[in-house]
C-alpha cells in the first residue's frame, strides 16, 4: 500500500521520472542506455560475441521482441476473457498513472470533444460524446497490468469496441486500430486488430460507474483488459483503422509492441 | 595376484574417465550464460515497481532502464527455456538424473552436511555426488522450473490464466518468481563458492575429465 501511495503522489510516479529522466538526455544518451547494458554483459560474462557492438546488439533485441510480437499474437486466443472480479476487490485508490503528473493531464472540455474516426472505414463521421454514450454500455471488473510490473484493479464502462467498429463500417481485416490521444507530447499507440475485436476491449466512459474522471482519461480511454496498461490508451481524440505500423509513444522507445497479458 | 589388481587399477584410471559429458557441459554453461542474463536484466525489472524496500544498484543490472531490460529478459528467456527444456529431456532420457541425483535421504543429506562442514568430505570421485550435492542440484532444478512457470504465469496472466491462478494470482506470481529468482542466487553463490574450493570439479565441468 505505501509504494502503491507513492505512485498516487504527483511528481514522485517512476513511469515519469524515467520519462522525464530520458527527455533531458540527446538522442545517442538514450541509445546508449541499451547499449550500455549490452557492453556490461559482455564484460561479465566473457562471451564470445561482439555484443559490445551497440548496433548489433539493439538490432538483435529489436528483432527478437518483433519475434515476440508474433508469438504473442500467435498464444492469444480471442475466447480467453481476462479475469472478472467482484466489486470488492476493486483498489481503492485506483492509481493515477502517466509520464506526467496530474496536473498535466488534459483537460478536455466534453462539449467540444469528438471523436475523430479514419481510415479503412464506412463512415467517418466524427462522434460526440453525447451521441457515443447513447451506444449500449457494459460494465467489467479486471485487472489492469502495469509494463512496470504492479497492478491494480478497477470498473470500467462502456461499449465494446468491436461493436462500435461494426457500426462504423471498419474493414476489420485491416491490421491496426491506431489511437491518438490528447496528452502532451502526443500519446498515441496501435492496437492490433484481433484485439481490439476482443469482446472485453471497450471503449471507456466510466470509471468506477461515475463518468470517467479527468485522472482516468476523460472522455474517453480504450480499456484493453489482454494488454499491459500502457497499451489502453487515455483522452482519446481519434482512431483510425489501417494496414500500416504507425508506432507508439512508448512502443517507439522500446516497449513491446503487442505487450499482450 | 597383485600384480593383476595394479595392472586393473591403471587400465581404468589411463582410460581418461570422463566426468562430465559434452552435453551436460554445453548445457550447464548455456544455462549460466542465460541465467545471468535473466538475473540481470529482472533486477532491473524489478526496480521499475520493488515488492521490497530496497532495489538492485544499476551497476549490477542490465537493459539500462525498464524497456531495455525487459528487451533483454523477453531474449534471453528464450535461451534459458530452450537450453532447460533440452537439460530436462536429456536428464530423464539417459537416465542421469536418476542415478546421478537419487536416492537423496535425510539421513544421507544430515551425515554429508556435518562431514563438509567439518571439512571430512571426500571429492576422490567427482562422478558420484555426496548428498549435499544430491540435494542442492535436484533442489535448483526444481526452482528452475518454478521460475520459468512463475514468470509465464506474470508474463501471460490472460493466455495463461491457470498457470497464474496455480500460483495464487498475479500478485502472488510475482512474489513466487522473486523468491525463485532468490533461491538461485544462493544457489549460485555457495555453488560457485564450492566449484572455486575443489577446482578439479570446476575442470571437469570445463574439460570433462
Amino acid at each position: 500500500m505505501g509504494r502503491m501511495r507513492k505512485l498516487l503522489i504527483p511528481g514522485v510516479d517512476k513511469t515519469l521520472l524515467v520519462r522525464d529522466a530520458i527527455k533531458t538526455m540527446p538522442d545517442l544518451t538514450r541509445r546508449r542506455f541499451i547499449s550500455g547494458g549490452a557492453s556490461l554483459g559482455a564484460l561479465t560474462l566473457l562471451t564470445g560475441c561482439d555484443v559490445t557492438d551497440s548496433f548489433s546488439a539493439e538490432e538483435m533485441l529489436r528483432q527478437v521482441s518483433k519475434f515476440n510480437d508474433s508469438v504473442q499474437s500467435w498464444i492469444f486466443n480471442p475466447n480467453a476473457m481476462a479475469p472478472t472480479f467482484p466489486e470488492s476487490a476493486i483498489t481503492k485508490p485506483f492509481p493515477f498513472n502517466a509520464y506526467y503528473s496530474l496536473d498535466e493531464a488534459p483537460e478536455i472540455d466534453g462539449k467540444d470533444w469528438k471523436l475523430e474516426v479514419r481510415g479503412l472505414v464506412e463512415n467517418r463521421k466524427s462522434w460526440t460524446l453525447e451521441e457515443l454514450y447513447q451506444l449500449p454500455q457494459v460494465k467489467q471488473i479486471t485487472r489492469h497490468i502495469c509494463v512496470e510490473g504492479w497492478s491494480a484493479i478497477g470498473s470500467w464502462t462502456g461499449t465494446p469496441l468491436r461493436d462500435f467498429l461494426k457500426l462504423i463500417g471498419a474493414d476489420t481485416r485491416a491490421k491496426y486500430v491506431w489511437f491518438q490521444c490528447a496528452d502532451k507530447d502526443g500519446y498515441n499507440s496501435p492496437l492490433d486488430m484481433q484485439s481490439a475485436l476482443h469482446a472485453q476491449t471497450q471503449m471507456t466512459f466510466k470509471f468506477g460507474d461515475e463518468i470517467l474522471p479527468r485522472a482516468y482519461g476523460f472522455p474517453m480511454k480504450i480499456r484493453v483488459p489482454t494488454k499491459l496498461g500502457f497499451k489502453n490508451p487515455k483522452y482519446v481524440i481519434s482512431m483510425e483503422v489501417t494496414n500500416d505500423y504507425k508506432g507508439g509513444f512508448w512502443e517507439d522507445q522500446g516497449y513491446n509492441s503487442f505487450s499482450g497479458s | 595376484m597383485s600384480a593383476v589388481t595394479v595392472s586393473d587399477e591403471q587400465a581404468t584410471s589411463t582410460k581418461a574417465k570422463v566426468i562430465q559429458p559434452a552435453w551436460v557441459r554445453a548445457l550447464h554453461w548455456t544455462n549460466a550464460f542465460a541465467m545471468v542474463l535473466m538475473i540481470m536484466s529482472g533486477w532491473q525489472i524489478y526496480n521499475a515497481s520493488p515488492l521490497f524496500d530496497f532495489t538492485f544498484s544499476r551497476s549490477i543490472t542490465l537493459g539500462g532502464w525498464l524497456g531495455g531490460a525487459l528487451l533483454w529478459h523477453f531474449a534471453a528467456m528464450w535461451l534459458l527455456m530452450i537450453n532447460g527444456l533440452i537439460y530436462l529431456v536429456m536428464g530423464l532420457v539417459t537416465g542421469r538424473f536418476r542415478k546421478k541425483l537419487l536416492p537423496i535421504t535425510p539421513e544421507g543429506v544430515i551425515q554429508d552436511t556435518k562431514a563438509a562442514l567439518t571439512g571430512k568430505l571426500s571429492h576422490d570421485d567427482l562422478s558420484k555426488y555426496n548428498y549435499v550435492q544430491k540435494l542442492l542440484y535436484a533442489g535448483v532444478i526444481v526452482i528452475g522450473i518454478l521460475v520459468v512457470l512463475s514468470g509465464l504465469a506474470i508474463w501471460k496472466p490472460v493466455q495463461f490464466q491457470y498457470l497464474t491462478a496455480l500460483f495464487g494470482g498475479y500478485e502472488a506470481a510475482r512474489y513466487v518468481h522473486f523468491f525463485c529468482m532468490a533461491g538461485i542466487v544462493a544457489f549460485m553463490v555457495i555453488h560457485v563458492a564450492l566449484a572455486l574450493l575443489v577446482p578439479k570439479s570446476l575442470r571437469a565441468m570445463i574439460i570433462g575429465r
